[in-house]
């Protein structure tokens, strides 16, 4: 039996970048809660996830799921050392501008404007795109995390010195790699699994 | 087990980038065992092994990235290696590229190709792999152009929805790793 897409239910698509908070409709059938084996629970790593169609959907294959989760946490919430955790989220948010994931750029655009407190700027990345300008830090993050997201790859030895001018170490450098890198991936299967919908009010 | 990442960047172990991935030491589990669920799982049920790493070579080879390029080239036998890069050949592009939901962002619509693989190559790669190709390209240089249809030309070509949870990691998680080799070897060059 072939399987069949699904029709999303009646709802209004968010046409512009925002910091709200938004639902996602599945595209193909998420795993229904009541078929999901130990392993399949497991996989979700945060029990609350297997509310989310989201992850219900990625659960399908659990090993790469719980693999891609572990990874996705450590590069976001490990404390130690490297580039602050708000600017780890404006990496994510850029990368998520540049590749139009409008689901994923709200839920970090949200965290780096929570984390460093500087809303007016996230919210002008959100309104102008990754062109915006923020400061001489903000603005060497971004535009690294720009050549990392665009094919050919153009992130080169003056993103490195550039980085380095605005005060990142090796270690932060990395983490900005890593967080720029994990959004390419994030966004890939946010965008093409399913689509964002306003939530009512 | 040796880490891939590691591997193609050229970290030995006690160097610098050595001692700040340990700093990372979940995620650089983590990104291995995504490498080893995709390429080396458990059961190989609904993608086969043979048709991961085509795709994966299709996904390398369009980043041109030299030395994942190598490295998921090197897995194919040669035949398959020639069609691959002969698709890679003709679908090569820039990205990201892609409209965006009609409104205010259209002014920053970036419209381009849909591409479809050759008829030579849809002949060689058999009935599902073209299908998973042209979804492969659109992940990696337009993903914002994503909609229901495409997933249902791989339904239609035979593939289940379990079946595209995996080629879309699959994909997804290559774009991860190639931009990871790729940033972390400028880095190693620079310390």
């Amino acid at each position: 039996m072939t399987d069949r897409t699904l029709t999303p239910p009646p709802h209004t698509e968010p046409v512009v970048f925002t910091r709200d908070m938004l639902d996602w409709l599945p595209w193909i059938e998420p795993m229904a809660e009541q078929d999901m084996t130990e392993r399949h629970l497991a996989s979700l790593v945060d029990a609350s996830r297997v509310k989310s169609p989201y992850f219900r959907l990625l659960a399908r294959d659990p090993d790469v799921l719980e693999a891609r989760t572990r990874t996705d946490k450590d590069i976001f919430y490990n404390p130690e050392a490297g580039l602050p955790r708000a600017e780890r989220e404006l990496a994510a948010a850029a990368t998520s501008r540049l590749n139009g994931c409008i689901y994923c750029a709200s839920v970090h655009a949200r965290f780096a404007a929570t984390y460093s407190k500087r809303v007016d700027d996230v919210q002008r990345l959100l309104d102008e795109g990754v062109g915006a300008r923020l400061d001489e830090r903000w603005d060497a993050i971004v535009a690294a995390s720009v050549a990392l997201t665009a094919l050919p790859i153009t992130f080169g030895p003056p993103h490195i010195e550039r980085l380095r001018k605005v005060g990142l170490d090796d270690a932060a450098i990395a983490d900005l790699i890593g967080a720029a890198s994990f959004f390419n991936w994030a966004n890939r299967l946010m965008l093409s699994l399913g689509e964002p919908a306003t939530q009512g009010k | 087990m040796s880490d891939v990442i590691d591997t193609l960047v050229g970290i030995a172990p006690g160097s610098k980038l050595d001692a700040i991935r340990a700093q990372r030491s979940e995620a650089r589990k983590h990104a291995q065992a995504s490498y080893t669920s995709l390429f080396e799982p458990r059961e190989v049920a609904g993608v086969a092994a043979y048709e991961r790493h085509a795709i994966a070579a299709f996904v390398a080879g369009l980043h041109g990235e030299p030395k994942t390029d190598a490295f998921y080239a090197a897995k194919l036998p040669a035949g398959l290696r020639a069609t691959v890069a002969a698709e890679v050949a003709a679908a090569k592009s820039t990205g990201p590229y892609g409209r965006f939901p009609k409104g205010p962002l259209s002014a920053e619509d970036a419209p381009g190709p849909t591409w479809k693989v050759s008829d030579t190559g849809r002949t060689a790669l058999g009935a599902r792999l073209p299908a998973a190709f042209e979804h492969t390209h659109m992940l990696v240089f337009h993903p914002r152009d994503a909609a229901a249809p495409a997933l249902q030309a791989l339904l239609d070509a035979g593939w289940s929805t379990t079946d595209i949870v995996t080629i879309s990691q699959l994909v997804s998680f290559l774009s991860y790793q190639i931009r990871v080799v790729s940033g972390l070897s400028t880095l190693a060059s620079s310390l």
